[in-house]
């Protein structure tokens, strides 16, 4: 599926709520859920400090696609990573370098992405757009 | 009997609405609303006597210089400060503790002289010291604390060596409310001549403070955690330092006459106060003061010791809340955590409900790394705030435990 189709099914899914608890309650069901994140990545090389919350993100290149995992200590911030690997994960580097994150502000969660919420999110999704920019080079290097 | 409804209607912004729900604002340590009469000080400089102070020789300028000298004249009788000239005009408390640690180790320091801080401290008492570390070559020490979240001052006698220069550490800790003994350490510094500078940013808006009766050597505090605006603090010393200090930043007002072979300085307090000072912000903060002192300091102690009293009292109803800092004098704040909930979780839930409390580490790594945990949720009080509002904080972390169930 493409990532425009996957972010359509994420807003489609938030539309159902319609207050702040019942999407919290779904982020933490979402956060609960990610499966586990593999021991050996908790390292410093894949943490990303925020200043509030701790997010953990791996990826590797399987048959092209970049495959992400990642973990927070934060079980609503988990849940937004849960999300973003969702959105992002198994598809080609030149599709997550092009694609525009709409889906964070349809659903209204444009407020933990801001800035000024030090959390690490911001900083995630950049990497995730790092690892992809590698993975890209090194395919193209092939 | 003094009635805290009215002096709360005072207080424009808490009247407003976050998320069409009241707001309840218990982050008051970060920083502290403002009265009106503070609101209305500020603009009325600019819209009645805004001028360069101490400069210009027409009749503003001078009006504006001296509504700017009354306020610190204000700032020193409120801390009982012996002279006006020992009450400099900061920046807020960070730049008071920059100024002492880089001109105290300039006058004072030779490499390997030491400055003992504590564990308890924000990252505002350590970063500043560790500068001097790196550019002056002098050594930091660090006063340990108790599980409590006290100073273990059985340990202070032997961190001090005859290379000890200065003690500096604060009155009361942001991250923990933990009021700290700063008589007794003053007064066991000073039989050894080492003198002590007092963060005072936490106690200020809570505590009287009279640096005379204290007898500390420097006091810092900043304006807008005393219901005054932001960009303005203060930093008492006593000139028989100031005077030897050297200048922490250099450019005008600060000097006597300058030369291309020699610049000399001008008297305290000017020679620490280098280009436009915030004089709307001063003149502001004094009103906040005048507003404090008509409560009177005596009944605002009161009253926040009933609202931390109420507080403990309610949220130690809660199961699987546990206290973080249980020192035996504290003031102004609750920190706590909530069974397996990471602080920040229960920041934003609460944020929801309109409630403003700050999670993490409040810029006080060393304290949480000492308790071993990543953070706090930390609710903190001023005398505007309502037994009714630490209701609404208990009620939402009985909410923010069931989504979590």
């Amino acid at each position: 599926m493409d990532i425009r189709r996957i972010q359509d099914d994420v807003v489609e899914e938030f539309a159902a709520f319609d207050d702040w608890m019942d999407k919290y309650s779904y982020l933490i069901e979402l956060g609960n859920a990610l499966d586990n994140f593999d021991e050996q990545h908790r390292t410093e090389q894949h943490l990303i400090e925020g200043c509030q919350s701790r997010v953990w993100l791996h990826a590797q290149l399987t048959d092209g696609k970049v495959v992400y995992t990642g973990d927070s200590d934060a079980i609503i911030v988990k849940g937004i990573v849960a999300l973003l690997i969702r959105v992002l994960t198994n598809q080609a580097p030149q599709d997550i370098l092009d694609c525009d994150l709409y889906f964070i502000d349809a659903i209204g969660l444009k407020e933990h992405l801001s800035p000024t919420r030090s959390n690490g999110l911001v900083a995630m999704v950049k990497q995730m757009k790092l690892y992809a920019l590698a993975f890209k080079t090194q395919l193209s290097g092939k | 009997m003094i009635n805290f409804d009215n002096i709360r209607a005072e207080f424009p912004i808490l009247s407003r609405q976050i998320y069409n729900k009241p707001l309840v604002y218990l982050d008051n340590a970060a920083t502290t609303q403002k009265p009106r009469c503070v609101i209305d000080a500020e603009a009325l400089v600019y819209q009645t006597i805004n001028s360069n102070i101490h400069r210009g020789v027409h009749h503003l300028s001078n009006l504006c210089t001296e509504a700017y000298e009354n306020a610190r004249k204000t700032i020193a009788r409120f801390i009982h400060a012996p002279h006006d000239h020992e009450v400099l005009l900061t920046r807020g408390t960070t730049e008071s503790i920059n100024l002492v640690a880089y001109s105290f180790a300039h006058s004072f320091m030779q490499a390997g002289d030491e400055v003992i801080v504590s564990q308890l401290e924000h990252h505002s008492n350590i970063v500043p010291w560790q500068l001097m570390e790196q550019t002056r070559g002098i050594v930091l020490k660090v006063i340990p604390i108790t599980n409590e979240g006290e100073l273990d001052l059985s340990l202070l006698p032997a961190l001090i060596t005859p290379k000890t220069k200065l003690i500096s550490v604060a009155h009361v800790s942001n991250a923990l409310g933990t009021i700290n003994p700063v008589k007794d350490i003053i007064h066991l510094a000073h039989a050894r001549n080492i003198a002590v500078m007092i963060d005072g940013a936490q106690a200020i808006q809570h505590i009287t403070v009279d640096v005379q009766d204290l007898d500390c050597d420097f006091y810092a505090f900043s304006g807008h955690k005393l219901y005054g605006p932001t960009g303005i603090g203060v930093l008492y010393g006593k000139e028989k330092y100031l005077n030897q200090m050297i200048p922490y930043q250099g450019g005008g007002e600060m000097i006597q006459n300058v030369s291309f072979t020699k610049t000399t300085f001008n008297e305290l307090p000017y020679k620490f106060e280098a280009g436009t000072p915030n004089y709307a912000g001063a003149i502001a903060l004094a009103a906040a003061i005048d507003f404090i002192e008509n409560i009177g300091m005596k009944n605002l102690e009161e009253k926040e010791h009933q609202l931390l009293d109420y507080a403990h009292q309610q949220l130690a109803l809660i199961p699987g809340l546990r206290f973080i800092g249980t020192a035996k004098n504290k003031s102004g704040v609750v920190s706590f955590l909530v069974d397996n909930i990471h602080p920040y979780d229960m920041g934003m839930m609460l944020d929801k409900m309109g409630i403003a409390v700050r999670t993490g580490h409040h810029c006080a790594q060393p304290v949480m790394d000492r308790l071993g945990i990543p953070g706090t949720v930390r609710a903190s009080f001023a005398f505007y705030n309502t037994n009714n509002e630490i209701d609404l904080l208990k009620a939402g972390i009985l909410k923010v435990k069931q989504l979590f169930a």
